[in-house]
């Protein structure tokens, strides 16, 4: 079983364990990120996500159902906000269940890796110089 | 495959999307694929020609190659390089 989500509303991380949790399941994985202020010394003020919202979600459908067949794991849920967030705030949540540890660490990890590599989402970073649209050539 | 004289719209995100606009209208005047409606974005807004080249392109909220036809009605966008997470 799987829940995804791209929303506007402050990610509630506690309702992902709950929703994932399963009397067959041994182990739940969680994965937050989270806005960090210092990169290699340079503060953040805030950040802005923008999200491609139907085909975001439809990505992470796709990884849902591919951490469930590749990996022993019962329940996926992963949510990525958009909009301002501000530092410490969670951007991304993911909260796998699976009889054992091994693969919830895993699907949980596959999760992240993939929403990071493919999902139609873009941050851009508002520092004291201004901001830029991080990993973008525009 | 789309008919002669038509605009195919396509979603812009990012940089790319503030630089030239959320939506752009881009005339076509045959059939078209994939990589041909990237130069034809390319020759419409050159000063943006490196951007357009690092963009995947989607075709249906899924991505697509460069030999893919566009069709009537494809909801297509520009996927700038993600930074999501």
């Amino acid at each position: 079983m799987k829940h995804v989500a791209v929303t506007q509303e402050e990610i509630d991380v506690r309702h992902l364990i709950e929703w994932v949790q399963d009397r067959n399941c041994g182990a739940v994985c969680t994965f937050m990120g989270t806005v960090r202020e210092f990169t290699h010394g340079k503060r953040t003020l805030y950040l802005e996500y923008e999200a491609y919202q139907e085909m975001a979600e439809k990505m992470m459908e796709k990884i849902g159902d591919e951490v469930l067949e590749k990996f022993q794991c019962t329940k996926i849920a992963a949510v990525h906000r958009v909009g301002r967030l501000d530092i410490g705030e969670v951007a991304v949540a993911i909260a796998v269940s699976a009889p054992h540890r091994k693969d919830a660490f895993q699907g949980c990890r596959y999760a992240i890796d993939r929403i990071k590599e493919f999902v139609p989402i873009w941050k851009k970073e508002y520092g004291e110089d201004g901001s830029y649209w991080v990993g973008c050539n525009c | 495959m789309i008919k002669l004289q038509t605009k195919v719209k396509v979603l812009c995100f990012a940089g790319l999307g503030e630089a030239i606009g959320k939506c752009v209208e881009i005339p076509v005047d045959s059939e078209i694929s994939v990589s041909e409606l990237r130069e034809r974005l390319i020759s419409t807004y050159p000063e943006h020609e490196r951007s357009i080249r690092s963009c995947m392109i989607a075709v249906n909220h899924e991505y697509v190659t460069q030999e893919t036809a566009i069709k009537t009605g494809d909801q297509i966008a520009l996927i700038p390089p993600v930074s999501g997470g």
